[in-house]
């Protein structure tokens, strides 16, 4: 036996971070597009966002397009009609 | 100091998780291990321990319990047996590969079917790679004590495993013997306050614990450390061990304990009270000088004392009480692995004895060893099947005998 | 309190973005709503389920609370020494089980029946997909009558499991059904559960878009839909009252519910789908029953 080290212990131990996954806004084949003139700041599209993607921005919603997976919730609960889905790269 | 008692190995232990200020105590009532649970329920009945006492519905519930109190930082102590430990047998690995000092005391017995409540090491064996520290003890004394011993080794930062103490069935736990039971300050000042490492479940530091972990980040590094930490308590036992001999002036031995083994030619080595009767057996065996090596502590392997203490003995007996089918006794398998590739290595003989309870005497220990005296240097592999019925051994199969 | 949407807007996040769960993923929605409410003072537990993928692969987490994996049955056990161990250490904090439906009405049932039999301090939260998800789409206990999944091709022979009627039966102080069709009502019931003690357990509507057959953008639709077609209905048991917490004002027809999704879609007949409403209508008058006594348990 070599002489005795300190040895670092490997655990199985996971920190917070946005991300875990990756960007997972690459995943996304539609786009969610707010059009802020029909916004009526109901919440819903914040309320019903399965990942947490819709952002406060000043007294506006905004989409975190780094993350948004494009699932096309916020679409479909927007009261207004605000919201549509653009294809990607399109 | 202390006070001596009459009790049986069951109660020790249960003595042993109070006085280790054991917090949280998740049990589920197996036979033989009942008195165990029964036990400290009278005592926290009595006001005489304080501890949160969940009396869960399964064994997978107890060490499922056992895993979310450690990992919240608290000392945690279960016992069960058997077809109890292999039901826990999932949550088993669980906490180990969790990197949790649980302490959980195993009284061996058979695995059914048919039933059988009686001893044998069959239980603890199938649990053997799951990253748990196991010592097998030979009185109700040395459990008392090596409960104690093993928390300190167990959390001690660089460990950070489970541990199990393995005592036979009915022949320790339900045994009266006198017990030396240390004052509550003695055993304080031995083991601290259980002070958790930094990554436990706290709200103000969140961590994830055993989320996935994809082949090319840490699975195989975790298993790498769970080994390294295996081999750490070795090192670890011998010095907690000495320390305990000298606060308690009671020494059980380290990883290992010799009897008589420096000038012997033939060597006993066995777990558990077969380890006592092979003692009493010593004196009467005038075939050959013989010693005897009890091995305590059977994972991780004491393989250093093993060829350090074996390697010059002309033959080794291996005195197994469980069976890996197909192969051999696994004590006898740890052994020869060990002695292997030494020069002139002793010529090791394998017995399976006392499975399910079956008595296993001195007489029976010394006509053993003188069968494996005889047994011819170039016979491949010897393992023989100890004290099986006539009508069996009227068959002169090999093996047998 | 009664929190509002900009309540929940302003709390900090337990649920990280980034996460692994599909999009679309009613669970995700299940657990950004709850842990808002629950706020970062509360240990999780996870037993195999989506949600052991969801937070993400070592050495990150999406999740920023504590939160400890455990084996696929020990859910409710683990939380219970967890919960145990806070009595001993001091601590105030939520303890929360979140499990999805095979961890809670199949193979995890025994440790739920024990953690609520012994009252243990928990919140208990099932997210009910209604069939093993994460192993790709298999019946569990709690699959509904006549859906299909890779193990039952067919459709399913046997009806859901009435696990939140189940729970109450052990006498615990809350249980309550949810879906994510309805998050105030989610919402609200979150909050009541985190100011009780004992055992509370919430079952959660989580409509599964790979597993259930519908594309991404249905979840909260078909979360809705199931409640308004009174399919999953909307209840609490408080201290053995219980309460129906949303009655459709004019219940919708099943099949606007079941023929949205290829899992109903694939193994239906009329008659099936005639057969199946007349078994909705009819626990639907049984739970308005229940409703009227003082004390189901």
């Amino acid at each position: 036996m070599s002489e005795s080290k300190e040895v670092e212990m490997v655990l199985p131990i996971s920190y917070p971070s946005p991300g875990a996954m990756g960007k997972t806004g690459i995943w996304r084949v539609f786009k969610p597009v707010i059009d802020l003139s029909k916004c009526i700041k109901c919440w819903q599209c914040w309320l019903y966002c399965p990942e947490d993607t819709v952002v406060m921005e000043g007294d506006h919603p905004k989409i975190d397009y780094e993350y948004c997976k494009g699932c096309g919730v916020c679409k479909e609960v927007c009261r207004a009609g605000a919201i549509s889905m653009i294809r990607e790269g399109g | 100091m202390g006070e001596w008692k009459l009790i049986n190995a069951n109660q020790a232990a249960a003595h042993a998780a109070r006085l280790a200020r054991a917090a949280v105590i998740p049990a589920y009532p197996i036979t033989p291990q009942t008195t165990v649970v029964e036990t400290i329920e009278e005592f926290i009945h009595e006001g005489i321990m304080d501890a949160e006492y969940i009396r869960v519905e399964s064994e997978h519930s107890a060490m499922a319990a056992a895993i979310g109190a450690s990992a919240s930082g608290v000392r945690t102590f279960t016992a069960t047996s058997s077809q109890g430990l292999l039901y826990m047998g999932e949550v088993v690995f669980w906490a180990a590969g969790s990197r949790l000092p649980i302490g959980m005391v195993i009284v061996d017995r058979a695995v059914g079917p048919p039933w059988n409540i009686h001893t044998d090491h069959q239980d603890a064996m199938s649990q053997r790679d799951s990253g748990w520290i196991q010592m097998f003890v030979s009185s109700a004394q040395e459990a008392l004590d090596s409960v104690i011993t093993m928390y300190k080794v167990a959390e001690n930062p660089e460990v950070l495993l489970p541990f199990m103490v393995c005592i036979d069935a009915f022949i320790l736990s339900h045994t009266y013997m006198p017990v030396n039971v240390p004052d509550q300050a003695e055993v304080d000042s031995f083991l601290p306050t259980y002070r958790p490492p930094h990554w436990m479940l706290d709200p103000d530091l969140p961590v994830d614990m055993g989320n996935l972990v994809m082949p090319m980040e840490d699975y195989m590094e975790m298993r790498w450390s769970i080994h390294t930490s295996m081999e750490k308590a070795k090192e670890l036992l011998n010095q907690i061990s000495r320390e305990f001999a000298e606060r308690f002036g009671r020494d059980h031995g380290g990883l290992v304990k010799a009897v008589d083994l420096e000038d012997a030619d033939v060597a006993i080595v066995s777990l558990g009270t077969l380890s006592s009767e092979a003692e009493y057996a010593l004196k009467r065996i005038d075939t050959a000088k013989t010693g005897l090596l009890k091995v305590r502590m059977f994972r991780p392997f004491p393989r250093e004392e093993i060829i350090k203490l074996l390697k010059d003995k002309d033959v080794v007996v291996v005195l197994d009480r469980s069976i890996s089918f197909g192969h051999s006794g696994p004590l006898a398998m740890e052994v020869r692995s060990a002695l292997y590739g030494i020069d002139e290595a002793p010529k090791v003989v394998n017995f399976i004895v006392g499975l399910g309870g079956r008595d296993v005497t001195y007489k029976d220990i010394v006509s053993m060893v003188n069968f494996a005296i005889k047994v011819p240097e170039d016979e491949v592999f010897p393992c023989y099947w100890y004290g099986l019925k006539d009508r069996i051994r009227s068959l002169r199969l090999k093996g047998v005998i | 309190m009664v929190l509002t949407i900009k309540d929940l807007m302003s709390r900090e996040r337990t649920y990280l973005p980034g996460s692994a769960s599909c999009p679309g993923c009613g669970a995700s929605l299940a657990f950004k709503l709850a842990s808002k409410v629950l706020g970062r003072n509360t240990v999780y537990v996870v037993p195999a389920c989506c949600f052991s993928v969801i937070q993400g692969p070592y050495p990150k987490t999406c999740i920023n609370a504590p939160l400890i994996n455990i084996a696929f049955a020990a859910a409710a056990a683990c939380a219970s020494g967890i919960t145990r161990a806070h009595k001993i250490t001091g601590r105030k904090a939520n303890v929360v089980v979140w499990a999805g439906d095979g961890g809670t009405v199949d193979i995890g049932l025994q440790a739920l029946s024990g953690a609520a039999e012994r009252n243990e301090d928990m919140i208990y939260v099932c997210y009910d997909n209604e069939a093993y998800m994460n192993t790709g789409i298999q019946r569990s206990g709690s699959t509904p009558q006549k859906a299909w999944t890779k193990t039952t091709l067919g459709g399913k022979v046997q009806p859901k499991k009435e696990v939140p009627l189940i729970v109450a039966m052990h006498r615990v102080p809350y249980v309550a059904t949810a879906s994510v069709g309805y998050p105030m009502d989610l919402v609200r019931k979150f909050e009541k559960a985190s100011r009780m003690e004992g055992f509370r357990y919430i079952h959660i509507l989580s409509p599964c878009p790979p597993g259930w057959g519908m594309s991404s953008n249905k979840t909260a639709e078909m979360g809705k839909l199931a409640v308004d077609t009174c399919f999953f209905p909307l209840y609490e048991i408080e201290h053995g009252k219980l309460r129906v917490t949303v009655k459709p004002r004019e219940r919708k027809p099943l099949k606007n519910y079941l023929l949205a999704q290829s899992r109903f879609r694939r193994t239906l007949s009329e008659a099936d789908v005639e057969e199946l409403e007349k078994e909705v209508v009819k626990k639907w008058n049984q739970l308005l029953e229940l409703e009227k006594l003082d004390r189901i348990v």
